[in-house]
């Protein structure tokens, strides 16, 4: 066991950082750093020239397009990515549906989705939740209806992040009515061009809009499409969700996050000298730093198992757990370093490119919505309370 | 001892209710917020009908004689409904600061016309660097024949585009930070020489960034003593803070309320939510902490008139420690519980926890008044 690097790693870690500093816009990195919000370019530019360099499928195998980079490489790939502000690749494709094609697709399908995967040339969305069907997905009611060589697709999914950008939607729908809940689901990919789509903004708390409701009426989709055998969808489902909270941990953009927090403590006035000097603040801000080195060290642990052979296994919720509680308690200090100057709202420093200065310190505008955007990662990807029944269920055998 | 409501104080609670219950639904509530102004002229009008714009001033003063429970009473319902009309800054503040210190004559131009709605304030008293220290103050005031010449800048100044006069906290004297050499300045909204920038806050209110270049006020703008403002900024600010204290009770009971009807009535896995246990004791603990705060928020305005600062002063921030910490668990799990609706911006419970979130911040959050309590404790 050793946690320094070789010096290959090192040269690996280098090479990353020379890409990111030459391929990443220096108007997107500008925003990852004063918390703007992304536009759809920001993300396929900066995709697009990860899949030129076969970047960014960077956890694929190399059978299907991957670099088969170990445990160490996607480590040290994620957290220089974060520390060049680089925004978060979308996961949509690459981190979900796409292991889900090349593990129970047919060659035919792997050859026909996964390059616009690996390239970000297509957008993918995800079409799991419903209205009825949230911490209880195995609810879910969108209905699939064969008919010839079609499904005929109706029902709502809601939550969808990115589905205004979406080209394909990844979606559970229910083929067999009269099943056992989670026997009658099958897994379908949409063209979100189909006929009888349509897409309704949600907008958060914050004002920003990133997800949606979709609605699909009498929507034709090739039987083609179905990815494994009818009914076998939620093997699938579960496949990917372990997937899922493995990635949102977000462990290198929370290591930013507590080196930035760090920064504005230091500039933020307090009595004469700094928000950093008062004690009680600074001492909170190191009782983070320290669960994300929890948080960190666990994951690598996990990630070391997988690296012998092992799957994710139901553990990989506790790391969903304190990952979002985590990036929960960053955006709370932060807000709180900021004080009153979090109160003015001031969605064009958010939302739009503008000349206009801030009103109080650069940080300020993102400050407060994203405390209140960030209560959204206790409850995506399946809410903390289902990940607790999971490890109690799976792990602790209760 | 008695912690039972008089006659006339149950009116009024019920007339408050009914004012909420009337023009505050949600709705219409979203539709105040979106106008220009962020709150409406027919409403002040209508509380000044009611006597709510005098209730907690002696009747020397042309109020009604009440003081800070009929303050709770009142703000407490503007919680339940988010109510948005400038009362804090106007009444609470402004009128606070103009009773305790207000000449004869401040008083019949300033406080007479407020009482009858027809003159509104604001407090402008916090500066980029400070924080919630209220004698980190460097706007200076500096003497001009008779009068006064006010240079520097004031930011998150709450209700400044509305308000008739800004009380303006400024330096006369002393060094930076320093509690002695503080003066209070009644100025015009108007005056030549202020520049404002105005903007909505997280919570829908109204505020403004404010710049002073050279604005002329008359000696007699100065209220109450010159280089002694502090103790009575000190005294309005706590009164403030009861107030707000009342006001986050009120969010907290609809906020809670909220919550317990939505886990009734959501179902997953064949039952309402309500019925998991994990669900039922978070419940449970929302409830407790609002009663915590509900009992703090009444101590502290039965103990805010007292004449020992030191007991003001804690009973203020003892409240506000205690805000901050149920504040922030009913918020947090409101919206916990609500999932996916529970951060969007349609449903009511976002905007509750938002409000919460922000009288947190209001003249020094939870840790702030922890300290401020302790040392005070620890002096004793």
């Amino acid at each position: 066991m050793d946690l320094a690097l070789s010096p290959e790693h090192k040269a690996f870690a280098d090479e990353v950082r020379e890409f990111a500093q030459k391929n990443l816009s220096p108007a997107t990195r500008a925003k990852t750093f004063s918390g703007k919000h992304y536009d759809r370019d920001d993300h396929v530019i900066w995709q697009q020239a990860l899949g030129r360099q076969g970047w960014l499928a960077y956890t694929w195998p190399k059978k299907y397009g991957g670099p088969g980079w170990d445990v160490t490489r996607r480590f040290l790939f994620e957290n220089v990515l974060a520390e060049e502000g680089a925004p978060r690749i979308i996961p949509f494709g690459v981190k979900m549906v796409g292991p889900v094609i090349y593990t129970f697709g047919s060659d035919e399908q792997k050859e026909r989705f996964l390059p616009g995967i690996r390239q970000s040339t297509v957008s993918w969305c995800q079409g799991y939740s419903e209205p009825g069907a949230g911490s209880d997905l195995a609810n879910l009611r969108t209905r699939a209806v064969p008919d010839g060589d079609h499904y005929v697709v109706d029902g709502q999914k809601t939550w969808t992040s990115f589905a205004h950008w979406g080209d394909w939607i990844f979606c559970l729908v229910r083929t067999n009515p009269d099943a056992k809940a989670q026997e009658g689901i099958s897994f379908l990919l949409i063209d979100m061009k189909t006929p009888g789509i349509t897409v309704r903004p949600i907008i958060m708390l914050d004002g920003a809009h990133h997800v949606n409701d979709v609605f699909f009426d009498n929507v034709r989709v090739p039987v083609g499409n179905r990815i494994g055998k009818e009914g076998e969808g939620w093997t699938c489902a579960k496949f990917l969700l372990a997937n899922e909270r493995l990635g949102i941990a977000e462990v290198p953009a929370s290591k930013r996050g507590v080196r930035s927090l760090r920064d504005i403590a230091r500039s933020e006035p307090a009595n004469g000298t700094s928000v950093a000097d008062d004690p009680a603040f600074a001492s909170q801000i190191a009782d983070l730093d320290l669960q994300v080195q929890a948080l960190e060290m666990s994951e690598l642990r996990v990630l070391s198992t997988m690296a012998q052979g092992g799957a994710p296994g139901p553990e990989v919720s506790t790391l969903k757990i304190r990952g979002s509680e985590i990036q929960q308690r960053i955006a709370e200090l932060t807000m709180e370093a900021v004080g009153e100057y979090a109160a003015p709202y001031q969605p064009g420093m958010l939302f739009q490119d503008t000349n206009e200065t801030p009103v109080g310190p650069d940080h300020a505008p993102p400050a407060a919505p994203r405390y209140f955007n960030m209560r959204k990662t206790s409850i995506y990807g399946g809410s903390n309370e289902i990940q607790k029944n999971i490890v109690s269920k799976m792990v602790l055998g209760l | 001892m008695d912690l039972s409501l008089s006659d006339e104080q149950k009116q009024l609670q019920e007339a408050a209710e009914r004012f909420v219950r009337d023009k505050y639904p949600f709705d219409a509530r979203r539709k105040i917020a979106a106008t220009e102004r962020g709150w409406l002229p027919e409403n002040w009008a209508q509380f000044a009908e009611l006597g709510w714009l005098g209730m907690a001033f002696s009747e020397e003063d042309g109020g009604y004689g009440g003081g800070p429970i009929e303050t709770m009473i009142v703000m407490e319902q503007f919680g339940k409904g988010l109510v948005l009309e400038p009362f804090l800054p106007t009444v609470v503040l402004g009128g606070g600061m103009i009773a305790s210190a207000g000449s004869a004559a401040q008083k019949e131009a300033l406080l007479g016309p407020m009482i009858e709605g027809k003159k509104q304030f604001a407090f402008a008293w916090l500066e980029r660097q400070s924080r919630y220290n209220l004698a980190d103050v460097s706007l200076k005031a500096t003497k001009e024949g008779s009068g006064w010449s006010l240079s520097g800048h004031k930011g998150v100044v709450y209700n400044a585009p509305a308000a008739d006069d800004i009380i303006v906290l400024a330096r006369t004297s002393g060094a930076a930070r320093e509690q002695k050499g503080l003066t209070l300045f009644v100025v015009d909204g108007k005056a030549k020489g202020i520049t404002r920038r105005d903007y909505p806050t997280q919570d829908s209110l109204r505020a403004s960034e404010l710049t002073f270049d050279k604005v002329s006020v008359g000696a007699d703008a100065v209220l109450g003593q010159v280089d002694g403002a502090f103790p009575l900024v000190e005294g309005a600010v706590d009164r403030a803070i009861v107030a707000l204290c009342a006001e986050a009770t009120g969010c907290m009971d609809a906020i809670n309320a909220a919550t317990l009807e939505y886990i009734k009535t959501r179902k997953q896995f064949g039952v309402a939510i309500g019925k998991f246990q994990v669900l039922q004791h978070r419940m449970v603990d929302c409830f407790t902490n609002a009663q915590e705060a509900r009992s703090m928020t009444l101590m502290a305005s039965l103990k805010i008139d007292d004449k020992d600062p030191v007991v003001r002063a804690k009973a203020a921030s003892g409240a506000k420690v205690q805000i901050g910490k149920s504040g922030k668990f009913c918020g947090q799990s409101a919206v916990q519980m609500h999932g996916g609706m529970g951060v969007t911006d349609e449903l009511s419970v976002s905007h509750y926890f938002k409000r919460l979130t922000m009288i947190d911040l209001m003249f020094g959050n939870q840790q702030h008044h922890l300290t401020r309590y302790s040392n005070l404790a620890m002096a004793a």
